[in-house]
């Protein structure tokens, strides 16, 4: 009996154990939103879309560790001087969610590109994983 | 599809936590205060903040991943309406093309949208900036100029 391909892509809340990268930050303020994301995958692997509006290039933390993938980004939308909130929807400048990808992914490989504060992340699956055709001969 | 039960995405605890945040969000700030006719459920995408300056209204619009050149920012009578559209990133699942494509997960909002914000009354509609950077829509009113600040000085 095979075992099918479905790939186990699960997330942790933010508040999952530390991990020592973030023991420096365990006495700031480290509340996050949960970005929306779209996950699907297709025979290559897996790709990923996520919204982090206000997240420019060099907020943006994409960190494999083991087999846990974390995005981190920190909204930094430049504000004039003497800003008064008048009415706020979006209350928590940053944005972390954490995954945890199956074997058959290829963290090492893994492109990230980030546009308009959509991040689009393509992680290709093991190249061994990939499906293969199998010729039968007739013979 | 869990690998196992202690797996559940969000934790155990995951749904009361998305219940909570969503109880603050609507009773946190304001304690049951009145919210705006015009303001949308918590949630609604693209969500908006808005500040206020001695000299401008600042809007900011969250709406990652959109065309800014198709996106209408109109004034009309005091009322900031911004709409738009976002084109969907799904694949298409189950066509010949792509039949073996599969969708986990699909939280991102996409379609029209449209928000509408009243503007306080001592803003210049003729007098307005809006610019897209990093996926967030900044829209700038001018406060007329004889309700903006001015120093006088003593003699």
């Amino acid at each position: 009996m095979t075992n099918t391909s479905h790939t186990e892509l699960q997330k942790t809340t933010p508040t999952s154990p530390t991990t020592p990268a973030s023991a420096e930050r365990s006495t700031a303020d480290t509340r996050a939103l949960q970005p929306r994301v779209d996950v699907f995958e297709d025979e290559r692997g897996i790709t990923l879309l996520a919204d982090l509006p206000g997240v420019p290039r060099d907020q943006l933390d994409i960190k494999v560790d083991g087999e846990t993938l974390t995005i981190e980004g920190t909204v930094a939308t430049t504000t004039p001087d003497g800003l008064q909130p008048a009415y706020v929807e979006l209350r928590v400048p940053r944005y972390r969610r954490a995954f945890t990808l199956s074997r058959e992914l290829d963290a090492g490989h893994i492109e990230a590109n980030l546009k308009d504060g959509v991040l689009n992340l393509r992680i290709p699956k093991q190249a061994h994983a990939q499906p293969r055709r199998v010729n039968v001969q007739v013979g | 599809m869990y690998e196992t039960l202690w797996s559940f995405p969000g934790g155990v605890l995951g749904e009361f936590e998305r219940l909570r945040r969503e109880l603050d969000d609507v009773f946190g700030g304001s304690s049951g205060a009145p919210s705006s006719i015009r303001s949308a459920a918590p949630g609604a995408f693209p969500a908006i903040n808005v500040g206020q300056t001695p000299n401008s209204v600042e809007v900011y619009v969250f709406a990652p991943g959109i065309d800014p050149a198709k996106v209408d920012v109109v004034i009309d009578r005091g009322v900031l309406t911004i709409s738009g559209e976002r084109a969907s990133a799904l694949p298409n699942v189950g066509v010949k093309g792509d039949a073996k494509t599969s969708v986990y997960n699909h939280e991102r909002a996409s379609g029209a949208f449209k928000r509408a914000i009243s503007l306080p009354d001592d803003v210049d509609a003729s007098h307005v900036q809006a610019t897209y950077r990093d996926g967030v829509l900044n829209v700038s009113i001018a406060r007329r100029e004889e309700a903006q600040p001015k120093r006088i000085t003593v003699q």
